[in-house]
């Protein structure tokens, strides 16, 4: 009879290391074939052989990693953006941008996220207070870069991208501050919409693009729903992709002072 | 050391290497050069040498192995004559004079491209080999200050997943506990007192009570203080980073975010119904996230 013998848990492992399938998941060199072993290599393969980490160099310079350096600004308004990505796409999927007179389906939607659906209320309180503190974040990034005279040379056309970064975090954080459609959002977005309502020549126009009509309404919350979720995420992504890669080609972190 | 396929001559072998390694040649690239010398050495003795290898040539100073050109064409004794060479340019060890490289580039060989792609042989097997030489011109030693670096595994990563950590642990707290705001639905009839923007709105809502609209709305903050700072790196010249040497650009920025910051206050604490002048501590605060 022949007798059935468990593999040790190392063992297994190892045979599933074995397997085509993993071999085929991580590239030769990977940490995760072989196993990590700390040497100069594995630090470096750690680094290489993992996508995300691959928006890093191997090697940096060592004063880039003092905390009031950087404090971590630019990483962490990146890791908000990720949480608001991840927190948004949860609320997508019980909100509707409907603001039909009487019946107003995006404002029902927030009250059930806040009272029915798993989870919805934490979820919301961290998109909505992440976004204050992306803003925030972005804002002090900035102030960083500046005091440490990262801007200058050949850092100058990173730091423009990074201005319209800014742009775009607020641009961001103002449609979505329509999107609860209660008194709050409604009455914020229509006076600081009005302020573009002031522009030199081509007020009216200017009001009617943002608002999609001459006054914040169902249009507007649609549009501004479009925008948050889509095209301004987009757009964010494609100027952030080019801040993180000049970072690299532009010699790295700054400094030292 | 010599590879099992060529039959070196040891003597020349020796010698070039210790000439190499004298002259503080690293010790692969002193391996490799007097490999290449010992083989032409070889060559030569055995007879086959001037007509194929272009190195023995006499007074060829331009060669890629200088120091195999004495010694292939009169091994060993033809190392003193080093004064016959050439290349002895400024290095003050004869027998490494013999070694220097001349500046010009040796002009190359080559026929021009005709474009024809190569028809294979027919029988040939199906493969293709990829095989470049690269002459020692052609290499480029990129020669920088490797400074003090250090790995970003483990080191910076880590830091940034603490960072990340606390952040999101601050801010999963703070989610539990504070509710974010969701008052009545909209009524386009009924206008809130006050009505607020956003806080990060509210330092141009401020301005907009000192200012003519077209000034404050429009033309003077966002426009302006966008644009200015875009500009900033290109109108800033001074190339010091050191706090110490840029005192009017640290002075300038502090100024805009300090006045930024000082109306971004004023308009969420202290302005209240009809956007009219309070104290928080004694009217409260008319202010929403």
């Amino acid at each position: 009879m022949a007798k059935l013998k468990l593999p040790a848990p190392g063992e297994a492992l190892d045979r599933v290391r074995d397997t085509e399938v993993w071999r085929s998941m991580f590239r030769p060199g990977s940490i995760f074939r072989r196993g990590y072993r700390d040497t100069s290599r594995d630090r470096a393969l750690a680094t290489m052989n993992n996508v995300l980490y691959h928006l890093h160099p191997v090697k940096m310079k060592r004063h880039g990693l003092k905390l009031t350096y950087t404090f971590c600004l630019g990483g962490l308004s990146f890791f908000l953006f990720i949480l608001l990505t991840i927190t948004g796409i949860y609320l997508m999927f019980f909100y509707r941008p409907a603001a039909e007179l009487g019946s107003a389906a995006a404002y029902t939607d927030m009250q059930n996220i806040r009272t029915s659906v798993f989870f919805g209320d934490l979820v919301r309180n961290l998109h909505r207070w992440g976004a204050h503190l992306m803003v925030f974040t972005v804002t002090l990034h900035m102030a960083r870069v500046f005091y440490t005279g990262s801007y200058k040379p050949p850092r100058e056309f990173n730091w423009v991208v990074g201005v319209l970064l800014l742009f775009l975090t607020l641009g961001l954080s103002f449609t979505g501050y329509l999107l609860p459609w209660d008194q709050l959002a409604v009455w914020a977005v229509t006076v600081g919409t009005s302020l573009a309502g002031y522009s030199p020549l081509i007020a009216k126009q200017a009001n009617f693009l943002l608002l999609g009509g001459v006054i914040v309404g169902p249009d507007t919350l649609l549009r501004w729903y479009v925008l948050h979720v889509l095209a301004l995420p987009f757009v964010l992504v494609i100027f952030l992709s080019v801040h993180f890669w000049r970072i690299r080609k532009d010699g790295g972190i700054s400094g030292p002072l | 050391m010599a590879r099992d396929d060529a039959s070196l001559d040891q003597e020349t072998f020796d010698r070039v290497l210790a000439e190499e390694v004298g002259k503080g040649a690293d010790r692969r690239v002193a391996e490799g050069r007097a490999r290449a010398a010992a083989l032409r050495a070889a060559r030569a003795k055995s007879g086959e040498g001037p007509a194929t290898t272009p190195a023995p040539a006499a007074g060829d100073g331009a060669a890629p192995q200088p120091a195999a050109a004495p010694a292939a064409a009169a091994p060993p004794a033809a190392a003193p004559a080093a004064g016959a060479a050439p290349a002895a340019a400024g290095v003050a060890a004869p027998a490494a004079a013999v070694a220097a490289p001349t500046l010009t580039a040796p002009e190359r060989q080559a026929p021009a491209p005709t474009g024809n792609v190569p028809e294979p042989k027919r029988g040939a097997p199906e493969k293709h080999r990829l095989l470049a030489l690269v002459p020692p011109e052609g290499i480029q030693r990129v020669e920088r200050e490797q400074g003090d670096r250090i790995n970003v595994w483990p080191h910076l990563l880590i830091e940034e997943f603490v960072a990340m950590m606390l952040v999101l642990g601050a801010l999963t707290i703070f989610s539990t506990f504070v509710n974010a705001p969701l008052r009545e639905l909209a009524n386009p009839n009924l206008t809130p007192n006050p009505s607020k923007a956003p806080w990060y709105f509210l330092g141009l809502q401020e301005l907009l009570r000192y200012f003519h609209p077209m000034v404050a709305g429009v033309l003077f903050a966002p426009t302006l203080v966008l644009l200015a700072l875009a500009v900033a790196p290109f109108v800033d010249r001074n190339p010091s980073t050191k706090p110490g040497d840029r005192k009017i650009a640290i002075t300038l920025f502090t100024m805009l975010m300090m006045f930024g910051a000082v109306l971004t206050i004023i308009g969420s604490f202290f302005r209240g119904t009809g956007y009219n002048w309070v104290w928080p501590w004694a009217q409260g605060v008319f202010f929403e996230l």
